[in-house]
């Protein structure tokens, strides 16, 4: 053991789960399999036919999310959504699966109910068919979305082949800044080293500004590992991890979590291990971030313009520049500060905790939602709903104007009724900025719950930093607006 | 699943990077609760018009592309959503090859669960596929058993794939039924690892 060869986290996790090895491929056991309503009925029709049944249905939990209505979720209009909504709850039932279905208060958003629930825990592997599953690697888990043939492969099996990723280590050095969250890092991450600098691996995110984030933050942060192309991301276990497992429903209770515990802390990347590719960023002077275009790569600061597709060096990615400024309807040399938004929704399995919901509240105190602007807050779950309630932020919400509603996916991909007109702009909490994501000709801009909520309340993008820092002032906006304020005019 | 072994093909090209599978198959078809028929929705919103009709810009509705088997595509194709949606809408709508420089991960693995075969080839390579007819289509074919890309002009381009993949692909072979073979391991496995949460 102690002449052991130093190893990754990713080595640690990964090797405990081995089954069976063939040539360059794994086999994989899945500790924890989540499962949603969107990407399984035909992975349960496929079963059926195959007369095979759930190998570990104790090993799988699932809930109804993507197309629940968010103003009544039992009011589901669309028959299609219903008639799939119903399939996951009779899929369930047959195969003796464990659903928090509508009436449970469990339900929520898959990633958000997973950890809070204590689903998710340290060194297990976790799989659902869902992208954005990467989140629960910030429990030091082994994350992963798949197809829905791989659903059916686990629902049968319990296991999944897969080709070992390689490893990359994302070092974020120093301390954030003030109203500069973990949604920024991610962000600006991506958008230094693009959409695609993850893919083939998987992604460890250590160093001081990762310690500091709490587990809301590294689960955003893991949450948009996908959007970089990686596998999966990962964030070590510490004692935050372990206080926020203690006492969760289906974590280890008692002793056995002091047992849970003292295995978990071998979860770390050993001392001269070595990562495929290392990446370093100083986080002390970043600011809050904005999407301006149709990928989470394309962002820049608050307080940046517009860019010019000219400023690209390939003609790739100039092209796809002037793709995305057509499609978002925006002018290069544009101040970010200028642009208004018609809806603002902060939602998602990305931005939707309670940590999020107070940072938004914390602007929104006081205040009011700008006229002309739609403005939702669409909890998590059922049980951030509760604690957001106990904690008297629905109130705070409602007063300053925003719609208070119920868990779900919501506006983050406008499978439900919430969705953005053509043409309209959104403030989002969400991960996706795509083309017609959040509504056909929608328009997204990805932020931070705290700068979806002062966008809010300014009707245009603003540097949240001046609502925390006092009352903000209309002529405060930017470093370099001179007498030009915001009456200069907005792109629509 | 239908097996590949060597296809031959006419050519459809998508000069775009990062298309993402929002792209390929948007959220309003993911509510069926069937595997087929999605062809028809494959890039909805960029195919048609807001009247319903076929929009003449987009790639796909070129008359010269009807019929095409083979996508060549851009850089980090696939990207964003896991919705295997995305493979059947592409493999119902007739595309059983799609070249690229670069895939995206899940995309990627989903795609041979349904006999349909990614290809990646260094970025030259795909350029040259892009201007060699000026746009206009042409017929390739694509062996994988030699894992190669054979142009008309007799050039060829060799490319890499996983042993495993490749044999499932070549065969046809389903995984669920291949793995069940290893019941004796996963339950041992099972076993080993509940006596060690015990212990």
């Amino acid at each position: 053991m102690s002449t052991a060869r130093p190893k990754t986290l990713f080595d640690k996790i990964w090797e405990q789960h081995v089954v069976v090895e063939e040539g360059s491929q794994s086999l994989i056991y899945i500790d924890l399999h989540l499962v949603h309503e969107v990407t399984s009925p035909q992975a349960f029709e496929a079963l059926r036919l195959a007369g095979r049944k759930v190998r570990r249905p104790d090993l799988t939990f699932a809930t109804m999310d993507h197309n629940v209505p968010t103003d009544n979720p039992f009011d589901v209009r669309d028959p299609i959504a219903a008639k799939q909504i119903q399939t996951l709850a009779d899929n369930c039932r047959q195969f003796g699966i464990p659903l928090a279905d509508l009436n449970s208060r469990d339900q929520g958003i898959v990633h958000v109910i997973g950890p809070e629930l204590g689903l998710t825990q340290p060194g297990k592997t976790i799989v659902c068919g869902d992208s954005h599953t990467s989140t629960h690697g910030a429990f030091g888990a082994l994350a992963f979305g798949i197809g829905t043939s791989e659903v059916e492969h686990v629902l049968a099996t319990q296991c999944l082949w897969q080709v070992r990723p390689k490893t990359l280590n994302v070092r974020l050095n120093g301390q954030l800044p003030a109203g500069v969250t973990a949604k920024d890092v991610i962000l600006a991450v991506i958008g230094r080293y693009g959409v695609d600098f993850g893919t083939g691996y998987v992604i460890e995110f250590s160093g001081e500004a990762v310690r500091s984030l709490s587990m809301e933050g590294r689960m955003t942060m893991c949450n948009m590992a996908i959007e970089a192309g990686a596998r999966a991301g990962l964030v070590a276990p510490d004692e935050k991890t372990f206080a926020y497992l203690q006492g969760r429903p289906y974590a280890p209770q008692g002793a056995e979590f002091e047992r849970a515990v003292e295995a978990w802390k071998q979860l770390c990347t050993d001392e001269g291990a070595e990562f495929d590719k290392v990446i370093e960023l100083d986080v002390a002077d970043l600011e809050p971030q904005v999407t301006w275009g149709t990928n989470p790569g394309m962002c820049l600061g608050v307080n940046d313009v517009v860019p010019s597709p000219d400023s690209f060096a390939s003609p790739v990615a100039r092209q796809a520049a002037e793709q995305a400024l057509a499609y978002m309807g925006l002018t290069p040399g544009t101040r970010l500060t200028d642009v208004s938004v018609q809806h603002v929704f902060i939602g998602s399995c990305t931005n939707a905790r309670i940590e999020d919901l107070r940072l938004a509240a914390a602007v929104a105190k006081g205040r009011r939602v700008a006229p002309g602007v739609r403005a939702l807050v669409v909890p998590g779950s059922k049980r951030v709903k509760e604690q957001a309630e106990a904690e008297g932020l629905h109130e705070v919400f409602r007063a300053a104007g925003f719609e208070w509603r119920e868990p779900g996916c919501s506006m983050c991909l406008a499978m439900n009724p919430d969705f953005v007109p053509a043409g309209e702009r959104c403030a989002s909490t969400s991960n996706r900025n795509f083309e017609g994501r959040q509504g056909k000709g929608a328009r997204t801009h990805l932020v931070s719950p705290a700068m979806a909520a002062a966008a809010a309340i300014a009707g245009h993008f603003v540097d949240v930093r001046e609502f925390l820092n006092g009352s903000p002032s209309p002529s405060a906006a930017g470093s370099n607006t001179g007498g030009a304020g915001h009456g200069a005019a907005r792109p629509a | 699943m239908e097996p590949l072994v060597r296809h031959e093909g006419k050519t459809a090209f998508l000069d775009k990077v990062n298309v993402d599978t929002d792209q390929i198959i948007p959220k309003q078809f993911l509510k069926r609760i069937e595997r087929s028929g999605f062809g028809q929705f494959l890039f909805y919103d960029w195919r048609y018009l807001d009247d319903g009709s076929p929009n003449p810009e987009f790639a796909l509705n070129h008359p010269d592309y009807a019929g095409a088997s083979i996508l060549v595509a851009r850089d980090n194709f696939g990207c964003g959503s896991s919705r295997e949606h995305a493979a059947w809408a592409l493999a119902d709508y007739g595309i059983r090859v799609i070249l690229a420089p670069s895939f995206a991960d899940i995309f990627y693995n989903n795609c041979f669960k349904n006999g349909l075969l990614p290809v990646v080839l260094a970025s030259e390579t795909i350029q040259h596929l892009f201007t060699v007819g000026a746009g206009h289509p042409y017929s390739l074919t694509v062996d994988l058993e030699k894992q190669r890309v054979e142009l008309p002009d007799g050039n060829s381009y060799p490319f890499d794939i996983d042993p495993q993949r490749k044999h499932k692909l070549l065969n046809g072979l389903d995984d669920v039924g291949l793995t069940l073979q290893h019941e004796a391991a996963i339950a041992d496995y099972e076993q080993r690892r509940s006596k060690a949460a015990v212990g």
